[in-house]
């Protein structure tokens, strides 16, 4: 301790050895939080896929016309694989965001560790990501399984494995942004002014392409990035039509770039004053 | 965005400054007036010393520490921690300091033991190691049998020696102890204390904050007592003290309103440096050899007081901080 010499490592190695443990710390708390990690990554969609997979084909309520109730399984799983991304993304990243910067702010010790402020927030990102992906695997059987009638599926490998990590970085950015600028007492907020309208017009519940009925709708939905990832994953996993996919992809790597800058600057202007 | 930082091996071999900082100055630029946290501070810390800034609330102590660990930007000067640029390569900063903030930072989503274990893996030790290094931290600073507790039930005390034990786990160059004791019971604060002279008997090189008086008189080797952002004396605690001039200091307690009256007549008495009126109590600072107590009664007796409280101290860092800024450290 009383070296007059300093023998540190270098500062990349430092870097990526605190970023991997940050990871770990995170997957950690995971495991130690599986049960309530589950559930909220299980309800939403099991309550979608049963009531209008399940529920309403037998009752004889279709959506879509009473043929079209084998369709609309197919179509809303990519979409509710699509919102588990986003969920995940808020509920892993944005949400712990919020306390650790408000009440806790356990974040003044995580910034102290031997990376750059930006790479503490770049492993939120992945982290987040991570976790999106974990959510979006629960949530394949779900909406395989779940509805009455059965879901056609058609993977396309190399669609799947591209769209899948952009999804999740996505969902990862997002979150990253939203913590970074809610506060605490603003996040029921963010619930009812941002999130719900993202998951019903996010081309979740229908494909985008049918929205050629309301052209306006069809336009403004654009915005909405949950859109590029509902139709990304319908591209991937169904033969539904769906938007064109270098539109698809450009939009996929385009808002995540947006996000997770807003997201690495909101961080930077948070934890350094 | 940080700037890019070089990527050799952060090696310094340098003076025996642990820090060291070179008109450091923070402007907080917000609505109204811009507020000058620190100006143009000017310090040298040796390596192994343990060294104070005291001063009150909002005289720039934290926001100092907070440049010195990266975390505050400098608005202009520089600083160096252990040889290293803060402002130019704050990455490799991180590594080479241990840091005790003001509020408790711990990691609620994880238990005592694993709070010490995930920051040695932070800073690079294989799990082994973290774990074998927790388990010594937790003896060594009596949170053994705390272990697996959770961080909430952690009283303010063991709190506060988790995040020392964790601040000192990989071994840093420079520690900082931002207002280490506030908000602890007295015992705690002794606790605490110990911990501390420990770690610098061990050759530990620590810069504290503190708004009190007893505890950079106890704890360290050189105090500097600073006020709006600048430092205003520094020396041992020993040295401050002894620019009082004086042998007691007596605090009188007096009826009525004409106080600076009465201090104005002491003062003015053979064998007293000074007296002065705050809060309304009558400090008179008396010399060795000067007039006693039953004579300084009589004396305010005299001009019409009635004394109702006396109390009689040696000059503490505090009567310093009052002769230098006419307020005390409460303020």
């Amino acid at each position: 301790m009383t070296a007059t010499t300093i023998e540190a490592r270098p500062v990349s190695r430092a870097a990526s050895s605190a970023f991997t443990s940050l990871l770990l710390r995170d997957f950690v708390v995971v495991l130690k939080q599986k049960v309530p990690f589950l559930m909220r990554t299980v309800t939403q969609p099991l309550l979608t896929v049963f009531v209008f997979g399940y529920v309403f084909p037998k009752i004889g309520q279709g959506v879509g016309g009473p043929k079209g109730s084998a369709e609309f399984a197919s179509i809303l799983g990519p979409g509710l694989i699509a919102i588990a991304l986003i969920f995940q993304g808020i509920q892993a990243v944005a949400l712990p965001l919020v306390s650790e910067f408000g009440y806790t702010r356990e974040i003044e010790d995580r910034v102290l560790a031997p990376l750059s402020v930006s790479m503490v927030a770049m492993a939120k990102i992945v982290s987040g990501a991570i976790q999106a992906s974990i959510s979006a695997l629960i949530t394949v059987p779900i909406v395989l399984w779940v509805p009455a009638s059965p879901v056609h599926l058609h993977i396309h490998w190399l669609a799947l494995i591209t769209v899948a990590p952009l999804a999740a970085m996505l969902g990862g950015s997002l979150g990253l942004a939203l913590g970074t600028r809610v506060e605490p007492r603003q996040v029921s907020l963010m619930f009812s002014i941002l999130v719900m309208p993202m998951s019903m017009l996010g081309a979740v519940y229908y494909p985008w392409s049918k929205l050629t009925a309301i052209p306006w709708l069809r336009w403004a939905v654009l915005i909405n990035p949950l859109v590029y990832m509902s139709e990304g994953f319908r591209m991937a996993l169904t033969d539904i039509g769906h938007m064109n996919a270098w539109a698809i992809y450009a939009m996929l790597i385009g808002a995540t770039g947006l996000l997770m800058r807003a997201g690495l600057k909101g961080f930077a202007n948070r934890v350094l004053t | 965005m940080d700037a890019p930082e070089h990527h050799g091996p952060t090696t310094a071999t340098t003076t025996d400054a642990a820090i060291r900082t070179a008109g450091l100055t923070k402007v907080f630029a917000g609505r109204g007036e811009p507020l000058i946290a620190v100006d143009q501070l000017d310090l040298t810390v040796a390596r192994g010393e343990i060294f104070g800034l005291l001063g009150p609330n909002g005289a720039g102590k934290t926001t100092t520490v907070g440049m010195l660990t990266t975390r505050v930007v400098p608005s202009a000067g520089a600083a160096w921690v252990g040889g290293i640029d803060v402002r130019a390569r704050p990455t490799a900063v991180k590594q080479v300091i241990g840091v005790v903030p003001q509020s408790n930072t711990l990691d609620r989503s994880l238990n005592v033991r694993e709070n010490l274990v995930f920051h040695g893996r932070y800073f690079g030790m294989h799990g082994r190691m973290a774990r074998r290094t927790a388990d010594e931290l937790l003896d060594q600073f009596r949170l053994a049998d705390r272990a697996d507790a959770e961080i909430d039930a952690l009283s303010g005390g063991m709190a506060q020696r988790l995040m020392l034990a964790r601040a000192v786990m990989h071994r840093p160059n420079v520690l900082f102890l931002d207002e280490p004791t506030a908000g602890l019971d007295p015992q705690s604060r002794l606790a605490l204390w110990q911990v501390v002279q420990e770690l610098h008997a061990n050759g530990q090189t620590i810069l504290l904050t503190t708004h009190y008086m007893e505890e950079a008189d106890q704890l360290c080797g050189r105090v500097a007592i600073m006020d709006h952002g600048r430092i205003l004396a520094l020396d041992t605690p020993e040295q401050l003290k002894a620019t009082v001039g004086a042998a007691t200091e007596v605090r009188m307690q007096v009826a009525g309103d004409r106080l600076q009256e009465l201090a104005t007549a002491l003062e003015a008495l053979p064998g007293t440096s000074g007296a002065r009126v705050l809060d309304g109590i009558v400090y008179v600072y008396v010399n060795h050899g000067g007039p006693r107590l039953p004579e300084l009664i009589a004396a305010a007796d005299r001009a019409g007081h009635t004394v109702s409280d006396v109390g009689v101290t040696e000059p503490t860092l505090e009567t310093v901080f009052i002769n230098l800024t006419g307020r005390d450290l409460r303020e």
